[in-house]
């Protein structure tokens, strides 16, 4: 559908572009990092591009990225960057869409903040840094939005365990289920 | 005595013993310190449980720091470990006033991974849109009618929830729930509608619009309404677009933006309904949007009881339809495949998409993340409420507190989905 958009950019920023690809109608564009803020200024500005609507911004864990189906060299390994963000842009005028994604290694899961830029950025990339732990450079008010500030870890990642519990107020009055108690001693 | 107290003694007592004539201009001035205020987490005008903290200038707002959070039930981390049949239930909870509206977006999500965007039958996707235009009705129902409580026209609120609970009864014949209906399924809906239902839709709709007209002569031309909501709150088209304002939101402020029109889905080319989009940008703008949607809903559910088709309400595909109960009952292989259903899920291929409806509050968009089993591998949803909320600072600055009420109640967020 917004094929174009994936051309122009290949076209007009060859060396800053991993890849670029379409998945059931989505075109997604994979930039470097250390490129990221420049593309998504002109993705922005360009009067052909024009992206001036921000419609999301998350982050996929790919830890424990095993697809059914899917030869193994695909399969997430320790070698492999281990988060990718994603932000996703609409045009109000020309109505296209474009996913930008940047790769980030596990060690050093930090990238420019998109929120100068499209300010709806600014909450949802606060999400991400609550959820993914990614921090997000020149970003404003880099805090917890969902969580509270005393919370240890980031519960979306793919090894933070469902089951874990951190209550911010301890129940020493509450009785205790044995067999939760030995439930949490064993996690 | 303070009745017999002349003018000149309260004076001093006000002012500390000084006379007000003796007083410096600066002593005569209220202190000019600000001062920070707690509004929330439970407030009577905070829809959900949401805390801003306020630090204001007398009664000006200069800055107030939105805190969500409180209601978050971790819908992401749930439907990871989840199939993908059971998250709908999640979903009914996330916005919880037009639960099958999030049903539909999530049904639709996954569909495109699997490539049965084309192949849902007809009167499926009637069905679809018939109980989402209901949720729509009901979403803007409550949030005018709160709006409009909060704001002392009590009687609003009740007329409307009035409308809204023929609706929810509607809705319960349907589904089997008055609320949580999880409703929509994977290929299809999952039963059929109950006998009768198309009359006693359009002699609801008939009732409602009467609804309408007489909530219209109570607000329209109140003065007490349109002071307290006219020139609030407003936001321009350009910072509408760029802090990712969707819905009635964004089309008060003049983005003419509805993904029914833009993006075109399920079977809305075949329907005949306008989008209102106002210029201002402030409260009334926004409620205006909204009754004029009100009213469109209702026309595409007229046309929708006149076109629905006969035929499957589910897709003919095995990889997504429980077989008829009969055989699940009477054969081995139908009930081997009921099992795998219910246990492992429906298997979708890897790979990730993003789907967006108009929701209640504009784009409701679900990003997932498949790989190849019968569980999510990541759901995220992209939700209206929470990119609304996140433009309150932005709207209750240099407004009064009093303001902030009208403002919250217009901008309807709703705290399961801003929460996640």
């Amino acid at each position: 559908m917004s094929q174009k958009v994936l051309d122009a950019l290949k076209a007009t920023h060859g060396g800053a572009i991993d890849h670029t690809e379409s998945q059931l109608g989505d075109e997604i564009a994979w930039v470097k990092r250390e490129s990221l803020l420049a593309v998504a200024t002109w993705l922005k500005n360009d009067p052909a591009m024009l992206f001036d609507a921000p419609v999301f911004a998350t982050a996929i864990d790919r830890l424990d990225w095993r697809p059914v189906g899917v030869p193994l060299v695909q399969h997430w390994n320790e070698t492999k960057p281990r988060f990718e963000m994603a932000w996703q842009l609409r045009s109000q005028k020309h109505r296209h869409r474009v996913r930008i994604k940047c790769a980030l290694p596990e060690h050093d899961a930090r990238c420019p903040s998109l929120s100068g830029l499209w300010p709806a950025f600014n909450w949802q990339e606060r999400e991400t840094f609550d959820m993914y732990g990614i921090h997000f450079d020149g970003h404003p008010d880099l805090r917890r939005i969902y969580l509270y500030e005393e919370f240890v870890g980031y519960p979306l990642r793919k090894d933070y365990p469902k089951e874990k519990r951190q209550p911010l107020v301890r129940r020493d009055d509450l009785p205790i289920n044995p067999i939760k108690a030995a439930d949490r001693e064993h996690k | 005595m303070a009745a017999t107290r002349d003018i000149t003694s309260l004076k001093q007592l006000v002012l500390g013993r000084k006379d007000v004539q003796d007083l410096t201009d600066e002593e005569a001035e209220l202190p000019p310190d600000l001062m920070t205020i707690n509004m929330g987490p439970s407030h009577p005008a905070m829809h959900g449980t949401v805390r801003i903290v306020l630090t204001v200038d007398g009664e000006k707002i200069v800055k107030g720091d939105v805190q969500p959070g409180y209601l978050h039930r971790c819908f992401e981390k749930e439907s990871e470990h989840a199939t993908y049949t059971q998250v709908f239930p999640y979903t009914d909870r996330l916005n919880y006033v037009s639960p099958m509206l999030n049903n539909v977006g999530w049904a639709m999500a996954v569909e495109k991974l699997m490539g049965l965007t084309t192949s849902i039958p007809r009167r499926a996707e009637y069905i679809r849109v018939i109980v989402g235009e209901i949720s729509r009705i009901t979403d803007h129902l409550t949030c005018i009618g709160a709006s409009a409580m909060e704001l002392g026209a009590f009687s609003v609120f009740l007329f409307f929830l009035k409308a809204r609970e023929w609706l929810y009864e509607l809705l319960e014949k349907v589904s089997g729930a008055r609320l949580t209906h999880s409703y929509v399924r994977i290929g299809g809906v999952v039963k059929d509608l109950p006998e009768g239902f198309g009359d006693e839709l359009s002699y609801n709709l008939d009732q409602i619009e009467k609804v309408i007209v007489e909530v219209e002569g109570l607000l329209n031309a109140n003065k007490i309404f349109r002071d307290r909501m006219a020139g609030i709150g407003a936001i321009s088209k350009e910072d509408a677009i760029a802090t990712g304002c969707v819905g009635p939101i964004a089309r008060s402020a003049g983005v003419d933006y509805d993904v029914r029109k833009d993006y075109p889905y399920s079977v809305y080319p075949e329907l005949e309904f306008d989008v209102p989009v106002a210029s201002t940008g402030d409260c009334l703008d926004r409620y205006l949007v909204r009754m004029e949607e009100l009213k469109q809903s209702i026309r595409i559910l007229r046309q929708c009881i006149q076109q629905i088709p006969g035929g499957a309400i589910m897709v003919d595909d095995p990889r997504v339809a429980l077989p008829p109960k009969r055989d699940t009952y009477n054969t081995i292989e139908s009930m081997i495949r009921h099992f795998k259903h219910i246990v492992d899920g429906i298997k979708v291929p890897a790979g990730e998409a993003y789907t967006f409806i108009e929701g209640g509050n504009g784009e409701l968009g679900f990003y997932v993340a498949a790989d190849g089993t019968g569980r999510p591998y990541k759901a995220y949803v992209r939700s209206p409420s929470f990119v609304h909320l996140s433009t309150a600072e932005r709207l209750i600055t240099g407004h009064f507190i009093a303001d902030v009420v009208p403002i919250f109640g217009m901008i309807n967020m709703i705290g399961g989905e801003c929460d996640k």
